[in-house]
């Protein structure tokens, strides 16, 4: 039972994470990566590292045949899977076990038995866990869904009953609105797990997401690790996590403890597992679902009891016996974790991609960044960065700690949700310990980025004028005076500095001409004799700048047009000599910029001519059969108000 | 190499008021600057309903941010328009220097179109010639900001039409020899000056305001009859898509600077950087207004200018102890070596030959030249003539014409009659010439020329017996000093395009720096001649 090389099959932060316990265990760490993750951190990180495959997470980190033989290839005798991927497949697990390798993790049975939320609840019901009202039967019928949901009431939930990470989840506030929520959670669901099973809950409002981490040996020992609170979600996933959790006293985190050691016990369950379960206003718990795997917050718990959860997962799964009993866990302080995620919360948290230009993790606090300046974030995988965690005595420490982290933290070239964590951490409610799952799409307006400041073009301007694409490269001898304008937009607003350098010395005005306390002193910049740091990143010819608290993106207008758009031309000419063979659009209709307009025939291939701008065709100047010369009008576009300046 | 320890005290009452005077011309000098700047102002309001930037804006616009700005000729024209000078708006009808755009430095000369339409101005082709010189002699692209009325048909004056003939020669020769030419065309530019965009090897139009023809309407209807609008005969979209005059159709001023700009980031060129450089001097610039005289009559250690200006205060004296009066020292300034000639007194024999010495090491070794003009000329006298002066000078001369090193000349107080031509005065086409406020150039003093008529005047009378008319020669002698101080003045001088431009003592070593970096970059750059310049198809 005994190995001496684990293969981590995870990449990122997590890949990172559990490395750094298996090396202090003395592991040799192999880790696996995608082509997308040749130059990943987590590859340089570890002993020896295998390509599985394309960037596709389906036929890398998801191929169960791939890691097996990577495995084989490196003689790794265990495989750790992280969180997602592999990591609650009972296949995987199963397999790992025909193929004699130790999985670190729960046996299959209880993943089986936990993987299906409908049987879960079912089975749990059965060992007298209190569940969220609803159903979770097997008829899944149009008919029967629709008299359960009545059944229910609304609000209610429809989950993926294989589902998890917020997949496949809607909620619904009306009747009338429950077919279509149906249809849609059924579809992603297929799409994401394969299954089209989903179980409906009553939605618990104001409730909170607590969850209770469990421990168990394979000789019969279950303890119980204390709860995280986890109730800060947007898109019904976690970004903030803490435990203890404020809303918990040591009776109830007793009696949660409990409903958590049954439910494992009822599974035979052997490892690190979580029992999520919702908290409502007057105290009521129930149980949700068990994750049987370590959970992407498990560091919350780490700081907060003292353990290392993975060495713990490692021992465990050499055999050892838990070495401490329930009585030995003790809850010291408080921690909390934000997580970073490339994603932009103004655009309902969409994911981001892009390049990582700027990269400094917070210091004094426990960072686990699965990134490094220059990280290309793609597409294929969890846009999750970093997860920076605070720990302190009291809980409003330990946020403290955790807002001067975030406010440290500096990731530029990727949009992040920096700026909304900052703000979730530092809202009244948050503050108050009172935010429930219902936190942010209450507070929606108040946790998304203020409207940029003056001071924030005044930076952005000085970081322009002193090394944006236009400044002039190099020590040169300060001759002259000249007054420069460098005009800036951002989320939309315009504002506009002016410099004047007079021999090396610079002065600093509004656009109006008032002076401003502003200057560039050995390119160090200092605005009211105080010098600051700030830090910025170029991508595409926009500027990322971290001004005070806040990241934004500029864009240099200085010399754009303000007459028209200078990206189009909103006449249409024909490039070449030829015969109109299609007119695509009529007088009065709206194309969008690279939208064929006219096609002309020549020399047998056919030329699609585009609308140079988005706006309303105005005029068509041709008819199908006209022969037309080269430059020759073919159409007018009336560009939209939006492109003009 | 020791630091040159200064004996100049710069807490005594003396350098208070010399620095007040010395504050005092500066501020004038910056005030004549000015006054383009103020007369645009007028014009403000319609360029902003045009769309319009200013010039002084285009020109900003289009340097990178940050970037230096050798402004040249600032005082064209000043006092030549006008009798009364303190009417007078020196510029010459253009924004000239050279500055760097997209990382490439350039000659950049924009029309001043907020004054007159853009009209040219008195000394305003001297100083268009004198730029397209520079961009020739330095090997720099040439960027043209065009928008001009044309010539004012009221103050036609034929040698300025046939000399006009000068730019567009000029322009033929800087495409052939490798310089590119990148023209704007922002208003109107039409006639004479429709061939400053034609003879350009990139032009960018601006949308519903570039107009370039040969006649316009007016003169279209008066010739042939024939009517059209400005837009049908040569608007910019005209340019662009029939005539193909115009290479780039922008939508606005900043659209078509931003163009200009764009191209010049794309041109083959070498962009390296020199950095300036160099340790300091030991001695702050600001003390040059405590001891720099107005009156050239006040004697000083040139060496302490020069303190004031080479790295480190370092200076290794030449022959120190031979013909003292001229000066001669290497030094470094931002880093580049330097061959630095600068007057203690007059010329003599010993000085003269010193200088030529000095000059051919220099030349030897391929060390730029400074000459700091503070002479009131060549020693006269029986001895020194005995010395063989003349010869001693002329040798000075003909060392100082054929250096093949860059020779940059810099009027910092008295320059006078051969002297002049010793130091390398406009004559002999330094590199550049720069001139401080303070400076006098003059074939020689009013006073010695008012005096030398009166003897004369005196002698002629005494021959024919006749009675002295002593009310006439009053008369005559403050004629003469009126006209002579009038015309040894700096801003005088540098309004007739003696020099390339006035500055502030206080910027001479950044000045000196750029201006050296300038003629070292040109010396290392090999263009890619072409036999007969761009042209169009």
């Amino acid at each position: 039972m005994r190995f001496e090389t684990l293969l981590i099959a995870n990449r990122g932060e997590i890949a990172l994470r559990v490395m750094r316990s298996a090396r202090r265990l003395g592991l040799r760490c192999v880790a696996v990566y995608s082509e997308a993750d040749r130059d990943a951190p987590h590859v340089r990180a570890a002993d020896a590292a295998v390509c599985i495959g394309p960037a596709s997470a389906a036929e890398s980190y998801l191929s169960i045949e791939r890691i097996l033989d990577a495995c084989r290839r490196t003689a790794a005798q265990a495989v750790h899977p992280g969180y997602g991927f592999l990591s609650e497949n009972p296949h995987f697990a199963r397999a790992c076990g025909e193929a004699g390798i130790v999985f670190v993790g729960p046996p299959v049975e209880p993943i089986i038995a936990m993987a299906n939320k409908s049987a879960a609840k079912r089975r749990m019901q059965a060992a007298g866990v209190a569940c969220i009202p609803g159903y979770s039967g097997k008829d899944q019928s149009d008919a029967r869904l629709a008299d359960e949901a009545q059944r229910i009431g609304y609000p209610l939930m429809i989950k993926a009953a294989d589902g998890g990470g917020g997949r496949g989840m809607r909620r619904v506030e009306r009747r009338d609105e429950f077919a279509a929520a149906l249809a849609s959670a059924r579809t992603e669901s297929e799409q994401a797990f394969g299954s089209r099973e989903v179980l409906l809950e009553r939605s618990l409002e104001g409730a909170r997401h607590v969850e209770v981490q469990v421990m168990a040996d394979a000789h019969g020992h279950v303890v119980h690790l204390g709860e995280r609170d986890c109730s800060v979600q947007r898109r019904h996933q976690k970004v903030i996590e803490e435990s203890p959790s404020p809303a918990v006293d040591a009776r109830l985190r007793a009696r949660l403890g409990e409903l958590a050691v049954t439910a494992a016990r009822a599974v035979g369950y052997v490892g690190a597992g979580t029992v999520e379960c919702l908290l409502d206003s007057s105290g009521e718990s129930y149980f949700m679902e068990m994750n049987t795997r370590l959970q992407v917050e498990h560091p919350v718990t780490e700081l907060a009891t003292g353990f290392d959860l993975v060495e713990l997962q490692l021992r465990i799964a050499q055999g050892e016996a838990l070495p401490f009993a329930q009585d030995d866990v003790e809850l010291r302080g408080h921690a909390i974790e934000a997580r970073l995620y490339a994603e932009d919360p103004a655009q309902q948290f969409l994911p981001q991609t892009g390049t990582l230009e700027r990269w400094r993790a917070a210091q004094g606090v426990r960072v686990d960044a699965g990134v490094e300046q220059g990280t290309r974030v793609t597409p294929y995988y969890d846009p999750m960065l970093a997860k920076i965690i605070a720990h302190g005595a009291t809980r409003d420490e330990a946020r403290t700690r955790l807002v001067a982290a975030l406010r440290e933290t500096c990731a530029l070239g990727v949009v992040t949700n920096r700026d909304f964590l900052i703000a979730c951490l530092t809202h009244p409610e948050f503050v108050a310990g009172k935010a429930s799952t219902g936190f942010v799409a209450a507070h929606r307006a108040a946790l998304l980025a203020p409207a940029p400041l003056e001071s924030d073009f005044l930076r952005a301007a000085l970081v322009c004028y002193a090394c944006g694409p236009r400044a002039v490269r190099g020590a040169r001898p300060p001759v002259g005076a000249l007054t420069q304008t460098i005009e800036l937009e951002c989320d939309g607003v315009r504002g506009s500095v002016r410099i004047r350098r007079e021999g090396a010395t610079l002065s600093v005005y509004s656009e109006n001409g008032e002076p401003l306390p502003a200057a560039i002193r050995d390119g160090d910049l200092e605005i009211g004799g105080v010098s600051i740091a700030v830090d910025h990143a170029w991508t595409d010819g926009l500027l990322w700048l971290q001004a005070g608290g806040a990241v934004r993106r500029f864009s240099d207008v200085t010399l754009a047009a303000r007459a028209r758009a200078s990206a189009g031309d909103p006449l249409l000419r024909s490039p070449l000599a030829g015969r109109v063979a299609a007119v695509l659009a009529r007088p009065g209709e709206t194309v969008k910029k690279g939208q064929s307009v006219v096609v002309i025939e020549s020399m047998k291939m056919e030329n699609h001519v585009a609308a140079g701008v988005n706006g309303i065709v105005t005029e068509v100047l041709v008819r199908v059969g006209m022969q037309v010369a080269p430059g020759a009008r073919l159409a007018v576009i009336d560009p939209e108000p939006a492109e003009q300046a | 190499m020791p630091k040159f320890e200064s004996r100049i005290d710069t807490q005594g009452r003396a350098a208070k008021e010399n620095r007040e005077t010395s504050l005092a011309r500066i501020a004038e000098w910056r005030a004549l600057e000015r006054r383009s700047l103020d007369a645009a102002q007028a014009a403000e309001k319609r360029f902003r309903e045009r769309g319009q930037l200013m010039p002084h804006e285009r020109v900003a616009l289009l340097l990178d941010t940050g970037s230096p700005w050798l402004q040249l000729s600032t005082l064209a024209g000043y006092a030549q328009e006008v009798d009364d000078p303190r009417k007078s708006i020196p510029g010459g009808g253009s924004i000239t220097g050279i500055g760097i755009v997209s990382g490439v430095r350039c000659l950049v000369s924009a029309t001043n179109s907020a004054i007159a339409a853009g009209a040219r101005q008195p000394m305003g082709l001297e100083k268009q010639l004198r730029a397209m010189d520079i961009a020739l002699e330095q090997k720099l692209p040439f960027v043209h900001l065009v928008e001009s009325a044309g010539a004012n048909l009221l103050t036609y004056q034929v040698e300025h039409f046939i000399h006009g003939g000068g730019l567009y020669n000029r322009l033929a020769k800087l495409s052939a020899a490798g310089n590119p030419l990148i023209t704007i065309v922002h208003g109107a530019s039409t006639a004479g000056g429709a061939y400053m965009p034609g003879m350009s090897d990139y032009v960018v139009m601006v949308r519903n305001r570039s107009r370039a023809f040969l006649a316009g309407p007016a003169l279209l209807k008066a010739a042939t009859g024939e009517e059209a609008d400005e837009e049908t005969i040569g608007g910019a979209e005209m340019h662009a898509t029939v005539s193909g005059l115009a290479e780039y159709l922008a939508e606005d001023d900043r659209d078509a600077i931003g163009l200009a700009r764009e191209l010049m980031g794309v041109l083959e060129w070498d962009r390296s950087v020199e950095s300036f450089g160099g340790e300091p001097p030991a001695y702050p610039a600001e003390e040059l207004l405590d001891f720099v005289p107005l009156e050239a009559r006040r004697s000083y250690d040139v060496r302490e200018v020069l303190a004031r200006i080479v790295d480190g205060s370092v200076i290794a004296d030449f022959k120190p102890l031979y013909g003292p009066a001229t000066v001669c020292a290497h030094a470094r300034v931002a880093g580049r070596a330097v061959g630095l000639i600068g007057n203690n007194g007059p010329l003599d024999p010993a000085g003269a030959n010193k200088a030529t010495h000095f000059i051919q090491v220099c030349c030897q070794s391929g060390t730029p030249l400074v000459f700091l003009h503070n002479t009131t000329g060549y020693i006269v006298g029986v001895d020194s003539e005995r010395a063989g002066m003349i010869k001693h000078g002329s040798k000075m001369i003909q060392a100082v014409a054929n250096a093949n090193v860059a020779r940059i000349a810099l009027h910092i107080g008295a320059s006078v009659g051969a002297g002049n031509y010793g130091m390398c005065g406009r004559g002999f086409n330094p590199d550049f010439a720069f001139t401080w406020p303070n400076a006098k150039t003059t074939v020689m003093g009013g006073e010695q020329a008012a005096l030398t008529m009166e003897f004369v005047a005196r002698g002629a009378a005494r021959r024919r017996g006749a009675a002295l008319d002593e009310a006439m020669l009053a008369e005559q002698r403050s004629r003469i000093l009126e006209s002579f101080e009038r015309q040894a003045d700096a801003f005088y001088t540098s309004g007739l395009l003696l020099d390339d431009g006035v500055i502030d003592p206080r910027d001479t070593r950044a000045v000196l720096a750029m201006a050296l970096d300038l003629c070292a970059s040109a010396r290392r750059r090999s263009l890619r001649p072409i036999q007969f310049g761009v042209a169009r198809p």
